[in-house]
């Protein structure tokens, strides 16, 4: 009994780390590119919406999930049109897409409230998927799994492969990255398609996996505490994926305490440790000798435009 | 051959004005297009946006309303823009602001005297200044981001309002609504225009704006906000410390957005409730860009805001276009002004390829280049 | 559509003359110009979903007699305010506001147009041209409550809850003393939320409860989230505002569903014909403001006919869900035997009944 609960606990903790994961690592690898788009709530919110409506009339959630992410990958392309090409603030430029993703999202799901799709199906043989015990690692839906493999995918392509070292040198110093003869500017973009996709493919968990419907609003927020992991994690994939089980942990621990009658602290309180948390862990690094190597990279949010 | 940017040796003041009215009216095209699209009246839908608020005299005092708010926090959030203090987080010092000064106005309930408004708005600015202290200390002291922690503390404003409405400061008599009383009326903003909604706050707002743009351009203050921003090295030898002006730059635009925050609520809502925050904070982000980080142009930028608010529920009951319709429609405007912002600094050319070489923007007048405020950097590839 | 841009420039030159009470006469003469004012969007598929459903049905209704004019996503507070005020000035005569944060504007701007009749829903402040109303819903809480208690295996049902207000509070209570009719050792574990629409924290709260052995899962909040939560673990639950059926084929019994529509149409016919007098409206399902939407076809016959028996005697008056003794949490007996709750003091409820853990 009790251990079937606690099972289920995990699953549940999984569940809400895994579209905040999703979108964390690929505003990661925007991140560590120099580049900060604030914008991950409007694109997760297009992603959600663009899965659910082509999953509804194809009936392939897989074509849904690449829809969701070709959408998302598009609107982060209106982001570095701005920023990069015509060196437009990032900040700025990151918010107006949010509010954008919000309307957009809103007038594109008008024909599909009140819809319904099957959830996506379990990757592992039933046998695997459902048994009590062995569920916790087999039970999964696809995206979980696809968030490990991306995880480990993106640690590997930052460390260990020479596209990622010239990714990370573009962040920390782009002019020297310029002169050495890398494209900066190109890098950039790749950088932030590759977060709005990944963005498009949180979103699209909650509208395919969590609540297989779209109603507005449907992330409710999770945009901005995904970004809050990138930063909580100081830009490092593993951490990254340590820190999303830890949001996800306080984001629901708090349910199953009072589900099982347990008082704990006021829940505005914990809502807010996430937030502080992050702070607390952007100080640390800022004050720890080594924090050099753990710093935001330092091009984050300055534009660049070569001249000649 | 192609089409190249060419950065100007000045930024060009024409263009300074002419870009932002290129901006509505590129949303304004955009706009009718695309509702056209939809299926809605695209002209119909643009008419009642941006012009049924401005000919119906009624609309006016709406406008001034809803613009007050949004001019006050972007004016604070200029001065730090300005000197690449980049505060984002306006909406949290918003909402505490408003919190301290409800403190006050609940301790104060009942109680008759004209010191009553004074002391609420006062705790109002302080809440709001206290806010913005954090990310000022944190980078002073140690560095940190200010971007990310302002933003942050937005999110643990927002719990906090929700605890203190749901908890200790819920009306004793509301039937248990997550709400305060109702304040008194010694505890709100009177009404400068009588018959009309428009409060203290509206005044204050442009008077606002004018002080800051005396101390902006007139005073040794404004000097040094504007060359710490734009040249960070020479800031430095003239003995501006960029420690002072980071403090500057936050405690303005946090008690300004503490002051927006308490006039809101003492002034329209006149009482607390978890409804209050409506994302000011962050409109005025928008605002701030889009009258170019100058007071007169803010208080325009503004108005244009609160017309596109009071015009997209004029065009849901007058055409039914949506909602989100209006969301999609400012944030279009904001993609247009900045884009079109590049013609301040550069001219475009027709140009032969020829070998590159890199620099890094220096941020011309009133247009900030980057996000990072130039402190010496610890990081390392 | 440039006859309607003229009308508004007139109604807006109008209004300069401060003579808000004219420029009704200057609509269209014969057409009844309905305003609604909504607090989310119409696609929420939850509350303000139901009133816009209600409104379209006043549309098919009265056809070309009346023209609706509503506004979604209206925060509450001063937008409200704005808004409501800018509906009266466009002539609408009859304005519908739909959620209790829309109370004080709607009050201010009464005052300002005499001549334009409000309705605000789940308030409690009236004026000489506002009335209120509100639905009963703790009655559709009690026959839920009835299927509950004869569905649940483990006599253990999850209640995900938005935000303890009245309202919310004494659906708890009258689902709970329902279900304890049949299983008097029936408990109900409430997990709040704290929100009326976060879908991914509802069905993370319903999961949470399952987990805790609760069987059977219901809600007061505006998504279908939690049944879809149910569904995906095999066990039973409500719908909220709407038949969400299609949401959870399986786990889905039967739904509460607010139906505004008769009401407006009441209301607007009133308007029409010039008897319309401000009310205190509280309405449940005798006069079908309340529904029980169609049983999962896998229910028992003996609890359809429990439920349908509960249903029809609250219709017929003959059965109040909270006739005592009832017992408060603390074993404390609040009613005596025999007695109901006056209507003033469920407004105000704010104890839980025995058998509740919150």
């Amino acid at each position: 009994m009790t251990t079937a609960i606690l099972i289920s606990i995990l699953m549940t903790v999984v569940g809400a780390a895994t579209p905040i994961l999703l979108a964390a690592l690929g505003e990661l690898v925007v991140e560590k590119s120099g580049v900060l788009n604030l914008g991950l709530e409007g694109m997760m919110l297009i992603g959600a919406v663009t899965a659910f409506a082509v999953t509804y009339s194809t009936g392939s959630a897989p074509l849904g999930l690449v829809a969701a992410m070709v959408a998302s990958a598009a609107a982060s392309m209106i982001f570095a049109f701005l920023t990069l090409t015509l060196t437009a603030n990032q900040v700025a430029t990151g918010l107006a897409l949010t509010i954008f993703g919000i309307g957009l999202s809103s007038l594109i799901g008008q024909g599909f409230v009140g819809l319904t799709v099957p959830a996506l199906a379990h990757v592992f043989p039933a046998a695997l998927a459902e048994d009590p015990i062995w569920r916790v690692l087999f039970g999964y839906s696809p995206l979980v799994y696809i968030s490990l493999v991306m995880t480990a995918l993106v640690a590997w392509f930052l460390t260990r492969s020479r596209a990622g070292l010239i990714l990370r040198a573009i962040g920390e110093s782009d002019e020297a990255a310029h002169s050495i003869g890398y494209p900066v500017i190109g890098v950039r973009y790749l950088a932030v398609a590759f977060g709005g996709a990944m963005a498009g493919l949180g979103g699209s968990y909650y509208s395919l996996v969590l609540t297989p419907m779209w109603a507005d609003r449907l992330t409710a927020g999770r945009g901005w505490i995904a970004l809050a992991l990138v930063v909580f994690a100081s830009w490092r994939p593993l951490r990254l994926l340590g820190g999303a089980y830890l949001f996800g942990a306080v984001m629901t621990l708090e349910l199953h305490a009072k589900a099982a009658g347990v008082s704990v602290v006021a829940p505005e309180f914990l809502a807010m440790l996430p937030y502080l948390a992050t702070i607390v862990v952007l100080t640390a690094i800022s004050i720890a000798p080594a924090g050099g190597r753990l710093a935001a990279p330092a091009c984050l949010g300055k534009p660049f435009r070569a001249t000649g | 051959m192609r089409l190249k940017l060419e950065a100007r040796r000045e930024p060009s003041r024409l263009m300074l004005y002419v870009t932002p009215a290129l901006a509505v009216l590129l949303t304004v095209v955009a706009g009718i297009v695309i509702f056209t699209l939809m299926g809605y009246d695209g002209l119909g839908a643009i008419y009642q946006i941006f012009l049924t608020p401005l000919v119906d005299p009624y609309r006016w005092q709406d406008l001034f309303v809803k613009a007050a708010p949004l001019i006050i926090i972007a004016l604070g959030l200029a001065i730090g823009f300005r000197a690449n203090v980049w505060n984002i987080g306006a909406e949290g010092q918003y909402i505490v602001g408003a919190l301290a000064g409800t403190g006050v106005a609940l301790a104060t309930w009942g109680m008759e005297g004209y010191w009553i408004l004074p002391a609420i708005v006062l705790a109002g600015i302080l809440g709001g200044l206290a806010w913005a202290a954090i990310p000022a200390f944190l980078k002073t002291r140690f560095n940190v981001n200010e971007i990310l922690t302002s933003l942050m503390l937005t999110y643990v404003a927002i719990q906090l309002l929700f605890y203190l409405m749901r908890g200790p400061w819920r009306d004793p008599e509301g039937f248990g609504f997550p709400q305060t009383r109702l304040f008194t009326e010694w505890q709100t903003l009177p009404i400068v225009v009588p018959g009309t909604l428009i409060h203290l706050g509206v005044p204050m707002a442009v008077l606002i704006a004018v002080v800051v743009w005396v101390i902006l351009s007139r005073t040794i203050t404004g000097f040094q906000v504007r060359i710490v921003g734009l040249a960070p090295q020479a800031a430095r030898h003239a003995g501006f410390s960029a420690r002072s002006t980071i403090w500057l730059a936050l405690l303005t635009s946090g008690g300004l957005a503490g002051l927006a925050g308490i006039f809101e609520a003492v002034g329209p809502f006149q009482q607390m409730t978890p409804q209050f925050p409506q994302n000011y904070g962050f409109t005025a982000i928008i605002v701030a860009f889009l009258g170019r980080l100058h007071p007169l142009g803010i208080v325009l930028a503004g108005m244009v805001l609160a017309i596109s608010y009071v015009g997209g529920e004029n065009a849901q009951t007058a055409i039914g276009l949506p909602y989100a319709a209006t969301g999609m429609f400012q944030a279009m405007m904001l993609f247009f002004l900045l884009a079109v912002d590049v013609l301040v600094r550069y001219r475009l050319r027709l140009v032969v390829p020829a070998g590159a070489r890199a620099t890094h923007e220096r941020p011309a007048s009133g247009q900030p280049a980057g996000a990072k405020a130039p402190e010496p950097e610890s990081a390392s590839a | 559509m440039f006859r309607i841009n003229r009308r508004q420039l007139l109604a807006g030159s109008a209004a300069t003359l401060a003579l808000p009470g004219l420029i009704g006469r200057a609509s269209a003469q014969d057409v009844l110009n309905v305003g609604f004012v909504y607090v989310g969007p119409v696609g929420d598929y939850g509350w303000t979903h139901a009133h816009d459903t209600a409104r379209k049905e006043a549309v098919e209704k009265f056809g070309d007699k009346i023209k609706t004019n509503y506004v979604e996503n209206v925060a509450e507070g001063p937008d409200s305010e704005r808004v409501i005020r800018q509906l009266a000035q466009q002539g609408n005569k009859l304005i519908f506001t739909t959620s209790f944060g829309f109370m004080n504007p709607t009050i201010k701007v009464a005052k300002q147009f005499p001549d334009v009749h409000f309705e605000h829903a789940t308030g409690y402040k009236t004026a000489d041209n506002v009335g209120i109303y509100n639905a009963r819903f703790y009655e559709g809480r009690a026959v839920i409550g009835t299927i509950a208690g004869m569905m649940s295996k483990t006599g253990k049902a999850g209640y995900v809850a938005s935000v303890p207000i009245p309202e919310v509070v004494m659906g708890i209570n009258a689902f709970t003393l329902a279900a304890q009719k049949i299983n008097p050792d029936f408990k109900v574990q409430v997990v709040w939320v704290n929100s009326w629409y976060d879908p991914a924290k509802e069905a993370d709260a319903a999961k949470a409860l399952i987990d805790q052995g609760c069987d059977i899962i219901t809600q007061h909040t505006d998504s279908p989230a939690p049944l879809q939560a149910a569904e995906q673990r095999g066990v039973y639950a409500f719908g909220q505002a709407s038949d969400m059926m299609s949401f959870a084929p399986k786990a889905h019994l039967t739904a509460i569903t607010d139906n505004w529509g008769p009401y407006y149409v009441q209301q607007i016919q009133k308007q029409i014909d010039g008897t319309w007098e401000p009310e205190d409206i509280w309405w449940g399902i005798k006069e079908g403001l309340v529904g029980i939407s169609p049983y999962n076809e896998i229910m028992p016959a003996d609890v359809r006919e429990a439920a349908d028996k509960v249903k029809n005697d609250i219709a017929a008056g003959t059965l109040h869900p909270f006739t005592g003794p009832i017992k408060d949490q603390s074993g404390e007996v609040k009613i005596k035997d025999g007695e109901t709750i006056p209507d003033a003091d469920l407004l105000g409820m704010d104890w839980y009944v025995e058998g509740v853990q919150s």
